[in-house]
């Protein structure tokens, strides 16, 4: 008999709710963004993004419910994002999720917000196990192995500014609107030549990331051009920006993906909706001759179907919250499987 | 006709099951949980002692703020949820109303108020067992307040928990005029929310979907946004 989960996400600045089957199939997926709100204050504030969860929230879970032509009593359990993300943000999902549950008498999951990401694969194609996962996103840039289903290695992280924080605050320096990273994306394309900005490569065995000295050096450069009265290039600074980014990203990724001897590899969160960075990687590894899959744009940005398809399998493995479940704002990502 | 009330607008917590104008059950609670890990473990617990199930209710009261911003947003999305599933309609009653309604029997006026910190408060104050409203909820400087009260000139009765921050202030504007309520009465209860809600007109079970809080207060980051198109303007 197949399995219905409903799921909830409300951890930034997308309302969102979807029905997942079996852990593989998106019965429906309802995400009611913010943007527009946000962007007259150049980024996501809490406070606003808190108010607008709490007056869309049924209007999204309904909908959701409504395009999937399902009631309550066809749905298995209730998985909502847990963290890492906004805690106020996280409070509203969180809460909506142990009422719906509480009144129908539901399971509740809770499920890691990265996990989701990573499981946004899961309803493309089937995980394949040895998997290597590069989660990148305004808040993450990580590189994950994963033995089997549930289980994460974190091999990797940045020490500073996340990718997608990284394309927000040299989109401001090149006065770009919020949310940057699409526009970045966009004037890459358009440049011939590249600004040459340096590649932060960190130790030689290192997984890890840094971003912030690419984005001073951009700073920087601009700074510079200024006191000399000169005009910068939007277009070449972004591809030289750009660039840099999608080296670093790439080259560990391949080096981590043949150290782990992995079957998969698979990109998720925000940014890897960035055709530079798609690219780069369906390249890398079409020489290496390993699968490599990024998911369709709708599921690499915010989203409740990617909590559901994680959500499912940690319903098969048997993971529960229950009614005193809280917000983690800066929750780490945990192995279910032990 | 059965209830259910709930009240996490401020620190103190209370649920509670009203049936035809009887309490069946009520919580009332001020512990240093927070209501996102003690508010629904609370309303599970409620049900259970009531022995009844979620889907027999008829009607939800909830506190619709003023108070804590998340606080304020957990009750209301518990109870927009609850009311939205299980198909009932959701009155939202001012939780300074609520706080007063404890103290309805007094011959005077009722001013519950909220600390909201820098000096300020969500007050409101109103009179005689009917609760009629002699200034509405708003936020203000305590002085502000204080002064506005002043010019009733009239015996004043103050109930809250958050009445201690400003109790020698207040003594020192309104002097023998302010009283301070016991402190037994400084929990807002659940039981009276629905009292209140039970004599409003029950809104339409669509109108949950477009419930929101009462905050009393613009977002900070809005205030700002707001002021500097004012100044973009001149």
């Amino acid at each position: 008999m197949s399995r219905y989960i409903l799921a909830i996400e409300t951890s930034c600045d997308e309302t969102a709710a979807s029905i997942i089957k079996d852990g593989t199939e998106i019965i429906s997926n309802v995400v009611s963004s913010q943007i527009d709100s946000h962007k007259r204050f150049g980024g996501v504030v809490p406070e606003i993004a808190s108010r607008h969860h709490v007056e869309q929230i049924t209007i999204v879970i309904e909908e959701c419910l409504i395009q999937a032509g399902m009631e309550p009593t066809d749905l298995a359990a209730v998985a909502v994002t847990e963290g890492p993300g906004l805690v106020g943000a996280l409070l509203i999902g969180i809460n909506a999720a142990k009422a719906f549950a509480f009144a129908h008498g539901l399971p509740l999951i809770p499920v890691h917000h990265i996990a989701g990401h990573i499981y946004a694969n899961a309803l493309v194609q089937p995980m394949e196990f040895p998997l290597l996962a590069l989660v990148v996103s305004g808040g993450h840039t990580e590189l994950v192995y994963m033995k089997e289903h549930g289980s994460f290695e974190l091999i990797g992280e940045t020490r500073d500014d996340a990718a997608g924080e990284a394309y927000d605050k040299v989109a401001r320096v090149l006065n770009l609107p919020y949310p940057g990273g699409p526009h970045i994306d966009r004037l890459a394309h358009e440049a011939q030549e590249a600004v040459p900005f340096p590649r932060v490569w960190l130790e030689e065995d290192s997984y890890d990331f840094s971003f912030s000295g690419l984005k001073s050096a951009v700073i920087n450069y601009k700074h510079n051009l200024d006191q000399r009265g000169e005009e910068i290039i939007p277009a070449q600074v972004a591809k030289g920006f750009q660039d840099s980014v999608v080296e670093v990203l790439t080259a560990k990724t391949v080096r981590a993906a043949r150290e782990y001897s992995v079957k998969q590899v698979i990109a998720a969160g925000g940014v890897s909706a960035n055709k530079g960075l798609r690219n780069a990687l369906e390249e890398a590894f079409a020489n290496e001759g390993i699968p490599f899959y990024v998911p369709p744009l709708k599921l690499c940005t915010d989203n409740a179907a990617m909590i559901g398809a994680a959500g499912f399998y940690m319903y098969e493995a048997g993971v529960k919250g229950n009614m005193s479940m809280n917000g983690k704002p800066g929750m780490e990502l945990e192995s279910w499987v032990k | 006709m059965i209830w259910l009330g709930i009240d996490t607008a401020n620190a103190p917590l209370s649920v509670a099951i009203v049936k035809d104008g009887q309490v069946v059950a009520e919580i009332v609670q001020n512990i240093k949980v927070t209501h996102s890990v003690g508010a629904m473990p609370a309303v599970e617990e409620l049900f259970k002692k009531a022995q009844m199930k979620p889907a027999q209710i008829d009607a939800v009261a909830v506190s619709e703020g003023p108070g804590s911003y998340t606080g304020v947003r957990i009750g209301v999305t518990i109870a927009k949820t609850l009311a939205w599933t299980l198909k009932k309609p959701l009155v939202g009653i001012s939780s300074l109303q609520a706080l007063a309604a404890n103290a309805k029997m007094f011959d005077g006026v009722i001013c519950p108020l909220f600390d909201a910190r820098r000096q300020h408060v969500y007050a409101a104050a109103y009179r005689g067992d009917k609760l009629e409203e002699v200034i509405g909820d708003h936020h203000d400087y305590i002085d502000g307040l204080l002064e506005t009260l002043q010019a009733l000139d009239e015996k004043v009765l103050f109930i809250g928990t958050d009445i201690d921050v400003f109790w020698d202030r207040i003594k020192e504007i309104l002097g023998d005029k302010a009283i301070r309520a016991s402190y037994t009465l400084d929990l807002p209860r659940a039981a009276e929310l629905v009292a209140l809600a039970e004599k409003r007109e029950l809104p339409s079970v669509e109108a949950v979907h477009h419930f929101v809080p009462q905050y009393r207060r613009i977002a900070e980051a809005e205030a700002n946004w707001i002021k500097e198109q004012k100044k973009v303007a001149e």
